[in-house]
């Protein structure tokens, strides 16, 4: 999943598709933290507790992201990486 | 030992994940991609309730698949036109992708065999209880978490206001 999401980083060129990407990469971390706590420590909850934390933070960066993505919209009706090469409108 | 049916049920769920984050990633329209991601997200919810993490899987079903999910549909339908798909890919760049990716699976998948992890059997343990996570969640003595919970609480505080902000018509 995590090779998946390094792909589709790599090779989507659409802000939105890169952003599914990172999500997909975040999750494969968030389950290999659970798997690890479950299999290494089974009883302790640090893990489980990490994977909390990370869930909140990517829900903040999501958010924050799709709120830049738009505005960027309105500003160049585009959202394509390649044309994206000026950072004053 | 592990039954018949869970073992089922964890093949069923590993192949689903592969295949929808494979789908995911290489779907030309990018609404589909949303779609699959939601598969994927909900296939390991179905992870964290066979690991008996119930609280987690909860928490992943409302904010991933509640929460960021519906955010993306909405991003997507407000930034793109519909019915049209994103440009062929150049063939240096997938090639590039490919070999990224590949690469990290060789790593990956080694360091786990040398490791003997596939065949490990789940050690026994009780289900965290409601009562049992929220003193972690909230205590603060050794162990306990609750300074990064406030400074969660901060963050979700400063995103919200900078994501009105960002996204406001001036």
């Amino acid at each position: 999943m995590f090779c998946c999401g390094l792909y589709g980083f790599l090779t989507r060129r659409n802000m939105i598709a890169m952003l599914v990407s990172l999500e997909l990469m975040l999750n494969a971390v968030d389950m290999n933290f659970v798997i690890f706590n479950r299999f290494l420590f089974p009883g302790a909850m640090e893990g489980m507790m990490f994977t909390l934390f990370a869930i909140g933070i990517a829900a903040a960066e999501t958010a924050l992201a799709i709120a830049i993505i738009i505005n960027i919209f309105r500003s160049v009706h585009n959202i394509d990486v390649r044309e994206l090469n000026q950072m004053k409108f | 030992m592990e039954s018949v049916g869970s073992i089922i049920l964890y093949v069923v769920v590993a192949v689903s994940i592969v295949v929808f984050s494979v789908l995911a990633v290489t779907t030309r329209k990018i609404l589909r991609a949303a779609t699959y991601l939601l598969f994927t997200l909900f296939a390991t919810a179905v992870v964290y309730f066979m690991l008996d993490f119930e609280f987690l899987g909860a928490v992943q079903i409302a904010v991933y698949a509640g929460g960021i999910v519906v955010l993306f549909v909405f991003a997507i339908l407000l930034t793109s036109h519909p019915g049209d798909n994103s440009s062929r890919l150049t063939s240096k760049r997938r090639l590039l992708g490919l070999v990224g990716a590949l690469a990290m699976l060789v790593v990956t998948g080694w360091t786990l065999l040398s490791r003997c992890a596939l065949y490990a059997s789940k050690p026994a343990m009780e289900n965290p209880d409601m009562k049992q996570i929220g003193q972690t969640l909230m205590g603060t003595g050794d162990g306990q978490y609750l300074l990064p919970f406030e400074a969660i609480s901060v963050l979700l505080l400063a995103c919200i206001i900078g994501g009105v902000v960002v996204a406001r018509k001036r």
